[in-house]
């Protein structure tokens, strides 16, 4: 009967409220915007539904897993995760040049996006395995478990992708207490090397300048961020229009499915990464600043499970999912309202595709398992202490 | 309670001043996109709400017209034509099925139209024109544009649309255009083209059209219009021009095209025709062949059907994709070898009972046929495969492999068309990479004598063995074959693409030359192809070919007794005036059994057209 009970209780446990109230405001308000960025309903809108359902499901059964057991899987979700990104290489489908997904026959299979999320799973394991006794050489061997992954997607190539797992890596390092002295100089260095590309940006972006270590794709995406008009008609296009969409917003928006750029088809993309572009003009500042406030809740109730977490496993990891999140926020907004490059970096709960919701139902899923074990833990230490 | 200030606890500490600073970070962070949204929506809003009500003034790409393609002539194998188009926005239609029911009064409208409008409908915005019907007649314009009042949300437009005014001949070089895909999408991508195509809703798909895709595209052209809120054109307000695309003119000589095209009819089979002097191709040949008209607006259902499922794979462009056994027009390359290699001496004579003996394996000639003793010159006349069997332990398969590479066999020969298949050139080392098991990966000397005669692992294009004969013509000269020699631009500049200079040249010694050539000459005039060129008023040269498909075990072959489509190939290599040759080329006549009866006529037809100007009796013309 207790063990009933027990199973019950976790059934309900595994949820964390405010997470799950957030989670719904925000996935409602995506469902919302999607049905006038499709300009009323049509499949995506309906696909996008049954993706918001099959997401709580396999979150739900995420929050289910006993952390621990979650622990001990870790190194083994990465060390497959490598297998995928290698077979990748060898038998990956190539299109649009790059080489990203594996056919297994029944799915097609981006190993890159396991790898958002195995990949702080296993460095949270290693520095639970550590206990508190952390050394320097503990950095290297975590540097390279981080390299290779990267390296593999960044052959591919997905640099965007890379740089996303190599974060998510790099915020459990931060979390498991890389010096500040590390980190402040590379910090310092990055600010003052994006301010001289500014500062330089007509010499750097002369057609003549080659830049050596980036391809010549990726100079155009810089070169068009700092100028979107250079080539209005190719990747400038939609910075151009998200910031007329978002700028003609003003302060409350122009009313829901009222907004003219999304509704001409003026903002492209815009039930995938551009999403963003709709809601603005639609909701306004009010709106906007309302959402991002609302994300904020989301990331902030992330890092206050991670701080509560009884393992190192579950708070580094709990640290490093809830500012992944962050991370896919901010550079995706910072995208649209043209502070940051056109990079394919999806809205979580509001950009249109399976995949990214999947990765997002994982991660929170992972974050009320953290939550609830917590909590479990602390009615039995209750009761018998 | 426990005291428990231990390493877990001041970990503990660490980790919650770490998250404290995460969160100071997602603060700043989020003030940035804060402060950056009230630049745009408060302090910018006036100047971008009217930027969006002038987007209104929507930048409107203007495709640039595609470059036409003609031949070396000014013959034209591709144009545009301007075509009257019924368009539809979605969005402003109350009911599709009503428009459709009212409009099908005013002008035609197939059910296959409708269907195909319909899924366009389906995977394009509400705002977006989607085309219901092209090719409007010039009543059914006048009858809409009296009428054009009742259908608000319809657009009678012109457009240029691609047309290929030759057919099906040379279909195969000049290929075709079709819808952009998904897959073009992402290549063009992936290239940086992505916004030169906005507006552009076609591209090459095959031939000369798809390799020569950016010359003929051209610049898209920008125009700034404004709209009203409902999506309609009131003025130009900005205009930069699009830059139409580079016309190209080709090598082909359409006439000879049309008649080496003819020589075909009902047959099956490439032909391949080089200009030796400098590379440039006269006539290549894909039979049977398909009408790329048919490509240009989608291929409907039946037609892709009838040319994909057909058994004479219409759709395979053979010089290029086909890889075949060349047999004996293998043999000139192999007797210049053994001269070159200095392993036979032309006057050296072997005898031929009609077979060889290597261990306990016996070669036997092709019929059989026993020449007795047999020089260099008499072995290329009569064709005696004992003559080629014997030097095969001579030269080996690794030096063969040597000497044949830089005539461009097994390799891809350059030519200005994409896709070209490589072909096998054997040797050790490729039947080591070629095969898995050990046992399998051991080179056999038989294999080697199968091998100088043009079989075995042999894997040629026909494009490989016209441009080898074209190399072997002009004495050891590579000029990279090509189809496009110039492009024209639309001031009427005409830029020279081709490269007149040979890539490299093969030391051979202008003597070995000269024992090959001679005996090529009495081939056509007293050899196997002696029957084909009877009379003819040039001097030949040239070699017949059987490639083998079905080994009769040893039995004689007799082809009736063998269905069709499993008799061998026939084949001719060749060029003419023997003396300063104009002329090279290869051809091959699937199933066609002896290269003498069927290959080396068709040849005969090719080189009177070109050298003597003569004209055939039938000879397809344009449609």
């Amino acid at each position: 009967m207790i063990s009933l009970f027990n199973a019950i209780m976790r059934v309900f446990k595994a949820i964390d409220w405010p997470l799950m109230l957030m989670l719904i405001l925000l996935s409602s308000i995506g469902l919302l915007i999607m049905h006038s960025a499709v300009g009323g309903t049509d499949w995506r809108y309906a696909d996008q539904s049954r993706y918001f359902v099959y997401a709580l499901i396999v979150m739900w059964g995420v929050a289910l897993l006993p952390p621990g057991w979650l622990a001990k899987l870790s190194p083994a979700a990465y060390a497959l995760g490598l297998v995928l990104l290698v077979g990748v290489e060898f038998f990956g489908e190539t299109s649009k040049g790059a080489t990203r997904w594996l056919d297994l026959g029944f799915v097609r299979l981006q190993p890159s996006e396991l790898m958002k999320i195995a990949l702080p799973m296993a460095l949270a394991w290693y520095f639970q395995k550590r206990d508190g006794k952390i050394a320097w050489y503990d950095f290297v061997v975590v540097m390279i478990a981080i390299l290779v992954p990267f390296v593999l997607i960044v052959k591919q190539p997905d640099l965007g992708t890379a740089l996303l797992v190599m974060l998510s890596g790099f915020f459990v390092m931060y979390f498991a207490g890389l010096s500040f002295k590390l980190l402040v100089p590379v910090a310092m260095a990055g600010v003052i090397g994006i301010g001289s590309v500014i500062t330089y940006q007509d010499v750097l972006c002369a057609p003549e300048t080659d830049w050596v270590v980036l391809h010549e794709y990726q100079k155009g995406r810089v070169c068009t961020l700092l100028d979107p008009t250079r080539d209005p008609l190719g990747k400038g296009f939609h910075t151009i229009q998200s910031t007329i969409a978002v700028g003609s917003g003003g302060f409350y928006g122009r009313g829901y499915m009222n907004g003219t750029q999304a509704q001409l088809d003026f903002i492209p993309e815009r039930t995938t990464d551009f999403i963003f572009a709709v809601f603005a003009e639609e909701f306004g500042l009010f709106g906007a600043v309302s959402l991002l406030f609302l994300f904020m809740l989301l990331i902030a109730r992330g890092l206050y499970i991670a701080t509560k977490a009884k393992e190192t496993y579950g708070r580094l990891l709990a640290g490093s999912l809830s500012m992944i999140v962050f991370i896919y926020v901010f550079v995706n907004v910072g995208m649209v309202i043209g502070i940051l490059p056109v990079v394919g970096v999806p809205l979580p709960l509001f950009s249109y595709g399976g995949t990214a919701l999947l990765t997002m139902a994982v991660a929170l899923g992972l974050l009320m398992g953290i939550s609830g074990e917590q909590s479990l833990k602390t009615k039995r230490n209750g009761k018998s202490g | 309670m426990f005291d428990f200030k231990s390493a877990a606890q001041r970990e503990k500490g660490r980790f919650l001043l770490r998250a404290w600073v995460a969160a100071a970070i997602v603060l700043v962070a989020f003030s940035l996109l804060g402060m950056r949204l009230w630049v745009l929506q408060v302090e910018e809003h006036e100047g971008l709400l009217q930027r969006a009500d002038r987007n209104r003034t929507a930048v409107v790409p203007i495709a640039p017209r595609r470059g036409e393609i003609v031949d070396r002539n000014g013959e034209v194998l591709a144009r545009n034509y301007l075509s009257y188009t019924l368009d539809v926005v979605p969005a402003e239609v109350d009911s599709i099925d009503r428009l459709l029911q009212e409009l099908s009064k005013v002008v035609t409208l197939s059910p296959s139209s409708i269907r195909l409008f319909k899924r366009r409908v389906a995977d394009s915005g509400r705002y977006n024109e989607v085309m219901l019907r092209n090719d409007l007649t010039d009543l059914e314009g006048a009858f809409f544009a009296a009428q054009a009042f009742r259908f608000p949300g319809v657009k009678l437009k012109a457009r240029w649309v691609r047309q290929y005014p030759q057919g099906a001949v040379a279909a195969h070089v000049v290929g075709y255009v079709g819808r952009i895909s998904e897959a073009d999408l992402q290549v063009l991508d992936g290239q940086g083209e992505l916004g030169n195509y906005r507006g552009t809703d076609i591209i090459g798909k095959q031939g000369v059209e798809r390799a020569w895709e950016q010359t003929l595209h051209g610049t898209t052209g920008i125009e700034s219009v404004e709209v009203t809120a409902r999506g309609e054109p009131m003025r130009t307000l900005h205009r930069i021009d699009p830059e139409p695309g580079s016309d190209l003119v080709l090598s082909l000589d359409m006439r000879l095209q049309r008649i080496a095209e003819a020589t075909f009819v009902g047959k099956r089979g490439a032909l391949v025709a080089i200009d030796p002097q400098n590379g440039q191709i006269l006539a290549y040949v894909s039979q049977p062949s398909f009408d790329p008209n048919l490509f240009v607006g989608g291929i409907d259902h039946e037609s892709w059907r009838e040319l994909n499922e057909s058994e004479d794979v219409p759709l395979l462009n053979r010089p290029l994709l086909g890889t075949y056994p060349i047999g004996s027009t293998y043999k000139p390359f192999v007797a210049l070898a053994a001269l070159e290699l200095g392993k036979r001496d032309a006057k050296t004579r072997i005898y031929d009972p009609g077979y060889f003996e290597m261990g306990n394996q016996r070669f036997r000639n092709a019929g059989s046929a026993a020449y007795g003793h047999v020089d260099m010159h008499k072995s290329l006349v009569v064709s005696s495969d004992t003559y080629y069997y014997s030097l095969a332990p001579e030269i080996g398969i690794d030096a063969l492999h040597g000497f044949m590479k830089p005539f461009g066999f097994g390799q891809q020969t350059g030519i200005d068309l994409k896709g070209e298949r490589t072909g096998v050139l054997p040797s050790t080392d490729w039947k080591r990479r070629a095969f898995r098991k050990p046992e399998q990966q051991r080179w056999f000397g038989g294999e080697t004598v199968s091998a100088v005669i043009g079989q075995g692992y042999n894997a040629f294009t026909i494009m490989q063995l016209a441009q080898a004969t074209s190399v072997l013509a002009n004495g050891g000269r590579y000029y990279r074959p090509h189809l496009v020699m110039a492009a024209k631009d639309r001031h009427g500049n005409t830029r020279r693409i081709e490269s007149l200079e040979p890539e490299h040249v093969i030391d051979i010694k202008p003597e070995h030359i000269k024992v090959v050539h001679d005996a090529l000459i009495d081939v056509t005039k007293k050899g196997t192809a002696r029957r084909a060129f009877a009379g003819a008023a040039y001097t030949a040269a040239g070699k017949t070919g059987t490639a083998q498909l079905f080994n009769l075990k040893g039995t004689k072959y007799r082809r009736d007794d063998v269905d069709e489509r499993l008799r061998d190939h026939a084949l001719f290599m060749g060029f003419a005036p023997a003396e300063n040759p104009t002329i090279a080329l290869a051809v091959l006549v699937e199933n066609g059994g002896w290269g003498s009866e069927t290959a080396a006529p068709i040849a005969r037809t090719v080189m009177d057209a070109w050298l003597l100007q003569t004209e055939p009796d039938a000879v397809v013309t344009a449609p």
